[in-house]
């Protein structure tokens, strides 16, 4: 049905299906080797695979395992996070329809299912774990892993035969092995054609699909899902099937030791989908939870700030024409426009409006806030006016005790998990004694840790900072007015601060240094980095980050201005 | 972007490693087994690229959390001791020695000795040869609980004795120690380092047993060897023990030469002085000049009437004779700026006169001799002395008032 290439006997496009499943020319009855896509996310038995691909040796496994693919494994692992995700709540076509494609697109461009192998190219399957040659199992000289960084840094290696005499050339007795059929080939691909996959893949793979059904999860909040154990990411091999042997260099595909950071997978899920060639994903508009008026809402509230504050940053979003759904859709391998981070854009122009209204030069906000406290005394009717002191303690105090308890979390996290893993079988035992060791210190200190037990997995939630209005002791600013800061001009009402000043005065070149502004905390008043703060905790990612999206927002905003402007430092008038 | 902030494994266990310091700092038990649980998998370093040393760690931290936890007992903490001797096969004796100080710090002397004969008996490939200077001390640790044994035998054999019985199998029992005891003992003794705990046991032994030469030499070589550090016990061990041979005040003299160089304020620096200033060689008396000169000098003397009267002692004699005023002069030379302040302030005299009569007195006597009668210290002591009556220091203020001139001489 989607197969459109010309025949090479009669350059025709009229294919039909074999019984074995092939696609053969009706015109000229020529039988190809592409088989048709089935549907089936399932761990793929090994009969099919090998229908596929040609000259593959096989091996006798005595320990019950069977020969599986790397790409296998990572199917597996996808599968796991979607399931994951639709526990949470996520659409069920996430899974069936979406990631489901997006896989097999991947499969296909890259040339690892469902294609015929490239000549010259063939799979053999290096020695297996068990094998006779014994690997220096002496953790002292890492010799597997010495082999490993050697074969990456050497480049381009034709075909995996030189490759495995270039192994026996450096040492005779290491034999570079894993437990699936394709584990070393797979590491010493050249990376750049291919894109090759990896752990912080899965999540670019889960955010894109996400981003393709517009689900109300930014990418902030997965990652944070992740961490907190709602999405398998970490250990996620211990859900492979028995027969499929993880050992050797699968560990250094598999075991990841790090949690990846938002740029990582934000710049991954692009240069993914301009691979797999996607067209422009659905729209971004106004009612999608990405956009950044309903963004800013959730913001606004999770920062407990007065909801008055959402007209403002609607007025700057359409201002500077961030709101459009051209600018917030994602048009996969368009390089000239940037692209959108949503929860890092809302966040910052949360920072502009409140630059906008309380300058934040350490300074004026505390005078503003004494004289809206003025104000509120002689303030009978209608809400309390919002004081930018008292929401500063109250925020405060709870960042500060979040970050202390986020920061204890990362202290005590448990990054191993019970199934064991050894690079050869020789270093089996060990491994499994040491573990035995380790489960039982963790036992005799468990015990004398006291009545504090590790919390149960805290329900997964959307919010991280809660404001109750209920309360009566004012610690909730939420239904609080901007009258207190605001003036009547001209029947409007307009900000008092007259004033505002610019992160940077010009933008960096984002391609050549990776960032539009250089942040360091020093240079910047501190009422400003506790805002950035702020957000970064909620968000989990460097200040650097939002000060990045500051800084274009303000030029967009100032644009006019900044052309007229020279390259003196000064304070604006708005 | 810089992966400076990615969260990993690695940096995640040092920041729970600087929890664990933190809490053990604060003597917070409780909370630092609460983090050493979570760092404890640092040990499963398989495929971990980073060598964090875990086990190492692991032991030392693990250790202090279990001896002091109020919910922790002996059982566990030898359990822990056990699961760690098999963790780092290059640390086993050191583990094992630090193990058995523990045992012996709770008063579990068997357990440790037999901890330290197991660990004498082991054996693994090269490593024995590398821990052999661990083997060493286990082995003198035996010896020395085996001089604790004999040292108890020798106690009831002497109780025994007093009573009009003998026991020969308490003897019996007491030399078969002291065979033990000695072997291992001397063999530590040789490799140079510090071992007052040793070289005392082993000497004592070998006085019991009247072997006063090996004993001798032993205590020579531990003071005088100069591969050994410099020791001021060492010195100490052998002044006692030609002290206690009856030796010559000469011999004496030069044992304790050395700790005067290397701690003039040492508290046998009286015994010292006290020899020094009854020799008939002048040299040896302008060293004990030297010697309570410098003692005075440091702070914890201040208030030691004896050596003040050492000092009073020998000045007075100097002053008498009206020769060798110049070593005075010498000694005073560089202490005339701040010994005043130090010692003969008008507040200190008050407070030496409420306190110490007889201190007072000395130290008038070295005041009115060193600043004069006018000083404020005599003045005020001798005032306060004789205004009570007391004749010694009317007998002082007229001695002071007659050499007055000396001062002068000294100081100018």
């Amino acid at each position: 049905r989607d197969f459109n290439e010309r025949c090479v006997q009669c350059s025709e496009v009229n294919w039909g299906l074999t019984d074995g499943g092939r696609f053969y020319c009706r015109s000229c009855h020529n039988v190809t080797e592409r088989t048709r896509e089935v549907v089936n996310t399932d761990f793929i038995t090994n009969s099919r695979v090998q229908s596929i691909t040609k000259g593959l040796k096989k091996q006798e496994k005595t320990d019950g395992g069977c020969e599986w693919y790397i790409c296998e494994g990572f199917q597996l692992v996808l599968k796991k996070q979607v399931e994951a995700l639709e526990a949470l709540g996520v659409c069920p076509q996430m899974k069936d329809e979406i990631l489901c494609n997006f896989w097999r697109c991947y499969l296909q461009k890259s040339k690892q299912a469902y294609c015929k192998r490239p000549a010259g190219e063939t799979v053999k399957a290096l020695s297996v774990c068990g094998s006779s040659t014994d690997v220096d199992s002496d953790p002292e000289r890492p010799s597997l892993l010495h082999l490993l960084s050697l074969s990456e840094s050497e480049g381009d290696l034709q075909t995996d035969c030189s490759f495995a005499s270039s192994v026996s050339k450096v040492s005779e007795s290491t034999s570079v092995y894993s437990g699936s059929v394709d584990g070393s080939l797979y590491l010493m691909k050249n990376q750049k054609e291919k894109l090759r996959m990896t752990m912080p893949m899965t999540l670019s793979f889960c955010y894109m699909a996400l981003l393709w059904v517009r689900e109300p999860i930014t990418l902030s909040e997965l990652l944070r899902f992740v961490v907190e154990g709602h999405i398998p990411y970490l250990n996620v091999f211990q859900h492979f099937p028995e027969k499929m042997k993880l050992c050797g260099l699968d560990l250094k595909i598999f075991c990841v030791e790090s949690w990846p950071t938002y740029e990582e997978v934000f710049d991954k899920m692009h240069e993914l989908a301009a691979f797999l060639d996607l067209p422009r994903f659905p729209d971004i508009t106004e009612s999608c939870f990405l956009h950044p008026d309903m963004l800013c809402m959730k913001y606004l509230m999770e920062a407990n700030l007065p909801d008055e504050l959402h007209n403002w940053t609607c007025r700057v979003v359409k201002k500077i024409g961030i709101g459009e759904v051209d600018f917030l859709t994602l048009m996969p391998g368009n390089k000239s426009r940037r692209k959108v981070k949503y929860d890092v854009l809302a966040t910052a122009v949360i920072v502009v409006v409140l630059k906008l209204l309380f300058l934040l030069d350490d300074h004026y906000e505390w005078l503003l806030s004494e004289f809206a406290e003025e104000r509120n005394k002689n303030n009978t009717e209608g809400g309390p006016y919002f004081e930018f002191k008292k929401w500063y303690e109250v925020v405060k105090h709870s960042l500060d005790v979040e970050q202390k308890k986020l920061d204890e979390e990362r202290a005590k996290y448990l990054w191993r998990c019970e199934k064991p893993l050894f690079y050869s079988v020789k270093n089996k035992s060990k491994v499994l004694k040491r573990r035995q060791m380790v489960v039982n210190l963790q036992n005799q200190f468990g015990k004398l840790s006291g009545s504090v037990q590790r919390a149960e997995k805290p329900n997964p939630s959307s919010f991280q900072l809660r404001w109750s209005e209920e309360n009566t002791d004012g610690s909730c600013f939420h239904g609080y007015s901007l009258k207190g800061i605001l003036q009547e001009k001209r029947g409007l009402l307009t900000a008092m601060n007259p004033d505002y000043w610019l992160c940077t005065v010009k933008l960096c070149n984002e391609k050549l240094c990776g960032h539009l502004a250089h942040y360091r905390e020093v240079e910047f008043p501190q009422s400003y980095h506790f805002v950035l703060r702020l957000f970064s905790f909620l968000l989990r990612i460097q200040p650097a980050y939002i000060h990045d999206e500051v800084c274009m927002i303000e030029h967009k905003l100032f644009n006019k201005k900044l052309c007229k402007k020279l390259k003196y430092n000064t304070v604006l008038r708005k | 972007s810089s992966n400076e902030h990615k969260l990993n494994f690695k940096k995640s266990k040092e920041a729970c490693l600087s929890y664990i310091q933190d809490a053990l700092l604060q003597k917070q038990w409780k909370r630092a087994a609460e983090f050493l649980t979570c760092y404890v998998e640092s040990l499963e370093k398989d495929y971990s690229r980073e060598h964090i040393g875990a086990s190492e760690i692991i032991w030392r931290i693990g250790t202090e959390i279990l001896w002091h936890h109020s919910q922790s007992n002996m059982k566990e903490f030898n359990c822990f001791m056990e699961q760690m001797k098999t963790l780092g096969v290059k640390r086993y004796l050191k583990v094992c020695l630090e193990h058995v100080f523990h045992l012996l710090c709770n008063g579990q002397i068997d357990e440790a000795y037999q901890n330290l004969s197991l660990a004498e008996s082991w054996r693994f490939g090269e490593q024995t040869a590398i821990q052999d200077k661990e083997m060493k001390l286990i082995q003198a640790y035996r010896g020395l609980l085996d001089y604790c044994s004999w040292s108890k035998q020798k106690n009831i054999l002497l109780e025994h004795g007093e009573d009009g019985f003998s026991d020969l199998a308490v003897e019996q029992e007491m030399h078969g120690y002291f065979r033990k005891a000695a072997v291992n003992l001397k063999e530590i003794i040789k490799i140079p380092g510090v071992w007052d705990v040793f070289v005392r046991c082993y000497v004592d032994l070998l006085e019991f047993y009247g072997d006063h030469n090996e004993a001798r030499q032993v205590l020579n070589e531990y003071a005088y060897n100069s591969k050994f550090p410099a020791n001021p016990n060492a010195h100490v061990y052998l002044y006692q023990f030609l002290k206690r041979q009856g030796e010559s005040k000469k011999s004496l003299i030069s044992a304790l030469k050395i700790l005067h160089d290397i701690v003039p304020s040492h508290e046998l620096m009286i015994d010292f002085n006290t020899m020094l200033q009854k020799s008939k060689k002048r040299k040896k008396r302008r060293l004990g000049l030297e010697v309570i000169f410098a003692a005075l000098d440091y702070a914890g003397w201040k208030e030691n009437a004896k050596a003040w009267s050492c000092l009073a002692r020998q000045v007075k004699q100097i002053v008498i004779s009206e020769k060798h005023l110049d070593w005075i002069k010498q000694e005073w030379d560089s202490r005339k700026d701040w010994w005043p302040a130090f010692h003969f302030s008008r507040y200190l005299a008050k407070r030496n006169w409420q306190e110490n009569k007889s201190l007072s007195f000395e130290k008038a006597l070295v005041a009115g001799i060193l600043l004069g009668k006018d000083c404020k210290y005599f003045k005020y002591v001798s005032h306060q002395g004789c205004k009570a009556q007391l004749k010694r220091f009317r007998m002082l203020k007229k001695f002071v008032t007659r050499h007055n001139a000396v001062y002068l001489r000294i100081s100018g």
